[in-house]
């Protein structure tokens, strides 16, 4: 046992350093300190860490496995819930989820159970151990539209059942936002992405990159031509939303899609890869999300200063607290409480600046949070010659215009059935982004399995 | 692995290319696009599709060699591979949606700026395949960057060439064909489908917006993915903000800010003529200049 009131602290590459390269900010635990921290657990009788979780990883019980350190074992435990550990443990708002529950953190640290679920991840990683197995197969087909973090969860599970499932990608690369919007210093794509996504196709789970569904195929065809007996739709939220302010179209105004993807499925940072990227020497990031985030520390390893505006303060920032801390560490300059009202653009039509106001907050409005107000005449110039627009993003048209009976909300958002992912449309499931618009990896996943587990009692006709 | 089973070099600088994508090939329309790529670390390149053959499970594109990854490709054999090939993309031409009733009581006219014509063909081929005979006004700078006339004439009604320096057709530019076609031959048009440069197709539509003849372009921007995540290729249609991947890649051609588009156009230029000359010099500048370190 382990009495710590603080966790065993993770190492980190040094900020100054960091802030120059794409290596992964965190290091992780090596074998002592995992069993270290691992020994701060209490093995609550009721643990609470496991309601924070929106996959029911069996917490405790892996955490015990390292106490013994039968890492092999954790491994066991954590795949009969999760596909997607290593990405889990690095990505996850861990504080608002299991370690937000743990009670340990009352009195002093919750226990850094995503820094050892990355632990015990990366160790079968780095020895070839695949923990979870493939099921008898059943005979059915199912389809998964897009290999994110709820496709391959989906998609993962349905074959541990037994099913043959192919996961159709309109990108050349699998894995959805991990590899086109994390960056590679938070979450690695060779070492980490990639491997974790063979470990899916392990199972015997096909990945078809290059098809569009909605235009390649349409879900219709899945089901009535292709032979799929059922269809889980895990298309994300790619549309990026604007501000619709003056100076938008200027060259030099991106959304944080393009700038991310450009850098991160693109690899514009390397010198090898084709697709070009601008950075400013003086960038501005508006929005204070985990893709602000991700777009800020991105254009900083460029070689930009970088400033995040952001309408209200940073008690309301949306990103997990460790980004921030993070971004700041970095030399983020952080101008909270201002918005942009215009985009400045100079001769030769580049951004050359912006118009900011000055914000107050107000009332609580409809998301809880405090209503940002301007503060009358308070503006001021803000040179810049680069903008990153990262605002927040929709789900793509595509699907719910070309698929007949699939019912979506005013905001675009597939309307499914929270438990089972059931849509409107017969053998149609969906989950992830593409029905609660932008939110995080693991609600993804979550809403896959939940999915996968809709679509077993569907085609077994227990629902 | 997408093969490649034709490799035509046109003229100058435009190449034709047959690939065999059965995807893209079973439910591509006209006016739609596609996108290739090139190796692991190769730009995604989007690019309108020319023609398609459903049995044969292939498309056909024609490119110019405008940057690096353009030299790239006009290099490949038949027999060789695109490491990706996406589509179709955007939407059909309206006309694909249009009952042929309606279309046949039209009197449809093309502009095919340079190699723009290569996007036009398969629209006039459609409609000829469904009984409908179009005029296509077909400009280029001069006889030797002349493209798909031949192609052209099998489908059209009427094909009126016109080059620059006049070594081809009548010369002058493709608005003064339409204007002489309709001022002075008494043509009436009742619809204009004009693709090419962005500087041709902005004339384009000065003329038909003085001549009354509705008209759509074809757009082709800067753009990554295509299926509108990115946004690099927005454009301002009317007093809205519209993606060309999923909008477009059509638009009605009166209502889109040509000036604007080509600003953003020239978004890279820099890093376009530096890749370029990287790949015909070697790494002289990006590897060797400690400016850029």
């Amino acid at each position: 046992m382990n009495n710590s009131m603080t966790r065993v602290p993770v190492r980190e590459q040094d900020a100054k350093v960091r802030a120059t390269n794409f290596d992964e900010v965190c290091l992780g635990y090596n074998d002592e300190e995992a069993v270290l921290e691992a020994e701060r657990c209490l093995n609550c009788k009721n643990p609470l860490c496991m309601k924070g979780c929106p996959v029911s990883i069996h917490i405790p019980d892996f955490i015990t496995k390292i106490k013994e350190k039968d890492i092999a074992g954790a491994a066991d435990v954590i795949a009969l819930s999760s596909a997607l550990p290593a990405v889990c443990g690095r990505v996850c708002p861990q504080e608002t989820q299991c370690e937000g529950k743990c009670v340990r953190g009352i009195k002093g640290e919750a226990v850094s159970i995503g820094k050892l679920e990355r632990y015990v991840a990366d160790w079968a990683r780095e020895h070839d151990y695949v923990a979870a197995k493939a099921g008898e197969p059943n005979g059915k087909r199912v389809a998964v539209i897009g290999s994110g973090p709820s496709g391959l969860t989906c998609a993962g599970d349905l074959a541990k059942l037994g099913y043959d499932v192919t996961i159709f990608e309109a990108f050349h690369q699998p894995g959805g936002v991990l590899v086109y919007g994390i960056p590679e210093f938070r979450l690695p794509k060779d070492r980490v992405v990639r491997p974790e996504i063979e470990n899916v196709k392990k199972l015997g789970v096909k990945i078809d990159t290059n098809v569009i569904v909605g235009r390649s195929l349409t879900i219709d065809d899945l089901l009535n031509e292709e032979g799929f007996d059922a269809v889980f739709v895990g298309s994300g939220a790619g549309l990026p939303r604007f501000m619709n302010i003056p100076g938008e179209s200027a060259n030099g105004v991106y959304s944080a899609n393009e700038f991310l993807t450009r850098n991160n499925l693109m690899k514009a940072f390397r010198e090898d890869a084709d697709t070009p990227i601008k950075v400013g020497k003086k960038v501005v990031v508006v929005g204070g999300g985990n893709v602000a985030m991700d777009a800020a520390r991105t254009a900083l390893r460029l070689g930009a200063e970088v400033h995040v505006v952001y309408r209200r303060s940073e008690e309301e920032l949306p990103a997990r607290v460790e980004e921030v801390h993070h971004a700041k560490e970095e030399g983020i300059i952080f101008d909270l409480l201002q918005n942009p009202v215009e985009i400045y653009v100079d001769e030769n039509d580049w951004v050359k600046g912006m118009k900011i106001q000055r914000m107050k907050l107000g009332e609580p409005d409809a998301s809880g949070r405090r209503r940002p107000e301007e503060i009358p005449g308070d503006v001021y110039d803000l040179d810049c010659d680069m903008v990153i627009m990262s605002l927040g993003t929709s789900p793509n048209p595509l699907i719910k215009q070309t698929t007949e009976g699939l019912d979506t909300n005013k905001h675009g958002c597939i309307i499914a059935k929270e438990e089972n992912g059931q849509t409107s449309k017969t053998a149609v499931f969906a989950g992830g982004d593409a029905v609660t618009g932008a939110a995080t990896v693991i609600l993804a996943m979550g809403a896959g399995k939940a999915a996968a587990k809709g679509i077993d009692d569907f085609l077994n006709g227990r629902a | 692995m997408y093969e490649i089973t034709k490799v035509e070099h046109l003229v100058d600088k435009d190449w034709l290319m047959v690939v065999k994508a059965p995807f893209v090939a079973k439910k591509c329309e006209p006016g739609q696009f596609l996108i290739v790529k090139l190796g692991e670390l190769g730009e995604r390149i989007p690019l309108t599709i020319a023609d398609y053959d459903r049995e044969e499970e292939t498309i056909t594109i024609v490119f110019q060699v405008v940057g690096a990854s353009t030299e790239k490709m006009s290099k490949l054999k038949a027999g060789d591979c695109f490491t990706d090939v996406v589509g179709p993309l955007g939407k059909p031409s309206e006309m694909i949606d249009t009952p042929i009733d309606e279309l046949k009581k039209q009197s449809i006219i093309f502009i095919a700026g340079g190699v723009g014509a290569a996007p036009v063909y398969p629209q006039v081929k459609w409609l000829h395949a469904h009984g409908i005979e179009a005029d296509v006004i077909l400009g280029a700078r001069s006889k030797d960057l002349l493209i798909m006339e031949d192609d052209l004439r099998k489908v059209a009604a009427n094909v009126y060439v016109c080059t620059d320096d006049g070594s081809y057709g009548d010369k002058g530019v493709v608005t003064d064909i339409l204007k002489k076609l309709v001022n002075e031959q008494g043509k009436k048009y009742t619809q204009c489908i004009a693709i090419g440069p962005v500087i041709m197709m902005k004339f384009a539509c000065l003329t038909t917006k003085d001549l009354g003849i509705p008209t759509i372009v074809s757009m082709n921007p800067i753009m990554i993915d295509g299926t509108g995540m990115c946004g690099a290729c927005r454009l301002v249609v009317g007093d809205q903000v519209k993606f060309a991947c999923v909008d477009g890649p059509e638009f009605d051609g009166h209502l889109v800010d040509f000036d604007l588009a080509m600003k953003r156009q020239r978004q890279y230029r820099d890093e376009e003529g530096r890749a370029m000359l990287a790949l015909q010099e070697g790494a002289t500048h990006s590897g060797g200049c400690e400016a850029d370190k």
